[in-house]
């Protein structure tokens, strides 16, 4: 008991670290002006840490719902739809109202929450701060409300079904509502199939001075509290007797009902939290975005979201954490330069010469791996290793080609470039790293060793349950 | 009259359109129990293929050519993404096809440079034609002969030919049918063969109606294909093929009204209904672990 006491005050001092790091670096060049120019408040790491935040949040609620649970849902996207324009409707100021819905006439919502809490608090100064936050967080946990509501409706027919078939349905649920958020006689609440904007977003929590200079940076680590607050309570969720339940769920449907679980109420429960943290995580999203679009909610973020799920470890909460922040980081900043042309100066280039050498040794390191991968198999023959000799031949042979020429050009890089390495390493990860990075263990478990997992099951059979 | 006929007979061709797609879902879900999410994406690059082909050779070459590289592709989808995560959980395999499918589409924003590209003029399939004082091409006239036509030869095969037996034999009983030495990996490969070929004419007929091919081209009627395998009853042909006609005519009809925003909607609320009320389909065998 003792020792799970000072494990959790560990974890709450270390989010808190983690927090004030977030606004040490926010705020470090008003500071010291010679910072580097990563630290800079344009920077992509700014971009990466708001979106970071924002998807964890959804992520780890997908996570609650597919890994936990066993419940395959594809609804994700909606429940953030939902949350995103309950959000943007509660919060477009009265005064822009005129401006956002010139295509209605006005908006048939004729209040924003701020400018109601303006009225107790007022709102210039503190009172305006404090009426703003005020609208802001009671928006995005009526979002999530709305999101759990509609859940609650859907999920009474819909959790019926199993697997594949909850699947299609809750996605089939999210386009029915994509279509909705867009039909023109909604207009004067959703704004049709226009975009929704002026509503606070996160640079709205820069604190100013008088005349108008940020005193303090507050927008990256906005909506990082959100988000840590919003995990921490799925954390606490899963670890109650619900989680117990969840869990139980996942292994075995029949074997949970014999032991007293109620599975229905389980499982609605499980779909509804799911889906307001979806709607929290919705709203935050809008946030981000600065506006709120129905057209944004694709089945394609909904997949993006499932994978991120899938490369973290099924059934593991930080391992969905953790992949949030490398899947943003690497699509939003670490992977860009793949987007735009590359033309080395001289074939002498230091740039060249460790693009070449970069190359050549993953090349042959992919290779020494996969064809390892192959010969630990039993029964193993030799035209199983062929397709990856011959991959690793003809892709050495170009290099060869690309020294010997002295060609300057990197070729294949261009837009879209980025996205087809990424879906490769995706496919890659799913085809030959299924448990994903953490499997269903978390980060305490990883740091304190294997012994402990070891104890707890064999890997194979762990797996096997993850994903059943 | 005219404008009804005319609803009519978009709503049949864009629902014979569905049913080749459909076809391909609903055989691999017989066997495999997996939805192909990659499905409507191999149909989008079928015609994202068939634009390029036809600018380097004549379109009698470039046509059978199109349907040579789909069916390689379905084939080597399988083998790569399916094949290894054979003894994996169902959902992987499913994950699995959603990354081909998130691959698919992003290989095809960057060859295409995420321009819409215009789906060459076939002769005689874009002409147009006057039925009923209506003009339409005659793609969509031919759309369900042409439909019935493949449909029969496919229950031909799969009735009458040992390939069809042992597809059979495996949708039944996986595993027992391994034992009674069907191979089941070429049992597997023709399935999605024949799902890949008939996805390709869908192509040819579907985009031959629309002005451009974009790389989110496929998905939509990929999903709505799969809701018509699943409202047709799952693994039965001739169920996904009327459940095709009726998703197509509904959403035509649905599409001619001032509800045009809905007309998406229609079929995954159609999707509900059925899933909630005879979750085995139009069509389906009775035995089914689906609810």
């Amino acid at each position: 008991m003792n020792k799970k006491k000072s494990v959790s005050w560990g974890a709450l001092g270390g989010i808190v670290a983690f927090l004030a790091l977030v606004i040490l670096l926010e705020n470090i060049t008003a500071l010291i002006p010679a910072a580097p120019r990563v630290l800079l408040p344009t920077s992509q790491l700014f971009t990466v840490l708001k979106k970071g935040a924002v998807y964890s949040l959804v992520v780890v609620s997908m996570n609650l719902l597919n890994g936990f649970t066993g419940l395959f849902s594809l609804g994700q996207a909606g429940f953030m739809l939902l949350g995103a324009y309950t959000y943007a409707i509660l919060t477009v100021p009265v005064a822009q109202k005129d401006t956002v819905y010139y295509l209605f006439g006005g908006s048939a919502v004729p209040f924003s929450l701020q400018d109601t809490f303006g009225l107790v608090f007022g709102t210039t100064g503190v009172g305006g701060a404090v009426s703003m936050v005020l609208g802001v967080l009671v928006a995005l946990i009526l979002g999530g409300l709305v999101a759990a509501g509609f859940a609650y409706l859907i999920g009474l027919p819909v959790l019926r079904l199993k697997s594949d078939y909850l699947a299609i349905a809750t996605l089939g649920f999210a386009e029915i509502l994509r279509a909705v958020f867009q039909w023109q006689p909604l207009g004067p609440i959703t704004n049709g199939a226009n975009m929704l904007k002026s509503f606070p977003t996160f640079s709205d929590f820069n604190i100013e001075n008088a005349s108008g200079q940020t005193v303090l940076r507050l927008s990256a680590f906005v909506p990082m509290l959100i988000a840590v607050i919003c995990i921490a309570i799925i954390v606490l969720l899963i670890n109650s007797s619900y989680g117990r339940a969840f869990k139980a769920i996942r292994e075995d449907e029949v074997a949970a009902e014999a032991m007293g679980i109620n599975l229905a109420k389980h499982k609605m429960l499980s779909f509804c939290i799911s889906s307001f943290f979806a709607g929290v995580g919705g709203g935050l999203f809008a946030m981000y975005a600065a506006n709120a679009q129905a057209k944004v909610f694709t089945s394609t973020m909904t997949y993006e979201l499932l994978l991120i799920v899938v490369i973290g470890g099924i059934g593991s909460v930080s391992g969905s954490i953790i992949a949030t922040f490398l899947y943003v980081a690497c699509s939003e900043w670490w992977l860009r330069f793949l987007d735009s042309e590359l033309v080395f100066a001289s074939p002498t280039d230091p740039g060249r010469l460790a693009f070449i050498v970069v190359f050549a040794a993953a090349v042959i390191a992919a290779a020494f791996l996969a064809i390892r991968a192959i010969r630990k198999k039993e029964g193993h023959t030799l035209t199983q290793e062929l397709p990856v000799w011959i991959a690793a031949i003809l892709l050495l042979g170009w290099l060869v080609y690309f020294v010997i020429s002295h060609s300057l050009k990197l070729p294949l890089l261009r837009n879209g470039f980025r996205m087809v390495v990424f879906s490769v390493i995706i496919m890659i990860v799913v085809l030959f790293f299924r448990r994903g990075i953490m499997g269903d263990r978390e980060l305490p478990d990883v740091l304190r060793g294997r012994r402990l997992s070891a104890r707890k099951s064999t890997p194979k059979h762990a797996e096997k349950e993850a994903l059943k | 009259m005219e404008y009804f006929v005319s609803v009519l007979l978009s709503g049949i061709a864009v629902g014979g359109q569905y049913a080749l797609i459909a076809i391909g879902y609903t055989m691999v879900y017989g066997i495999l129990r997996l939805i192909n999410f990659a499905h409507g994406d191999v149909f989008m690059v079928a015609g994202l293929v068939g634009v390029y082909v036809s600018t380097w050779m004549p379109l009698y070459l470039a046509l059978p050519l199109v349907l040579v590289l789909t069916v390689a592709l379905g084939f080597i989808i399988e083998r790569v993404a399916y094949k290894p995560l054979r003894s994996a959980p169902r959902m992987s395999v499913m994950i699995s096809a959603i990354g081909v499918s998130y691959l698919l589409q992003n290989t095809a924003t960057y060859v295409t440079g995420g321009q819409p590209m215009s789906y060459p003029t076939i002769p005689f399939l874009s002409d147009t034609v006057t039925i009923a004082g209506t003009p339409t091409r005659w793609a969509v006239i031919l759309t369900p002969f042409l439909v019935l036509a493949l449909v029969v030869l496919l229950t031909q095969l799969i009735d009458r030919t040992k390939v069809g037996m042992a597809m059979r034999a495996v949708a039944k009983d996986f595993e027992t049918s391994q034992l009674m030495g069907i191979k089941i990996n070429s049992v597997i490969s023709a399935t999605f063969i024949i799902g890949s070929a008939l996805a390709a004419i869908g192509s040819m007929l579907y985009f031959t109606n629309y002005p451009s091919i974009t790389p989110t081209a496929g998905a939509m009627p990929g999903l709505k294909a799969f809701v018509a395998a699943v409202f047709g009853g799952i693994g039965s042909i001739p169920g996904a093929v009327i459940g095709a006609f009726i998703i197509g005519i509904c959403e035509n009809l649905v599409k001619s009204t001032q509800f045009t925003v809905f007309s998406d909607a229609i079929t995954f609320a159609l999707l509900i209904v059925i899933l909630v009320f005879k979750p085995t389909g139009l069509f389906g065998e009775k035995a089914t672990d689906k609810v």
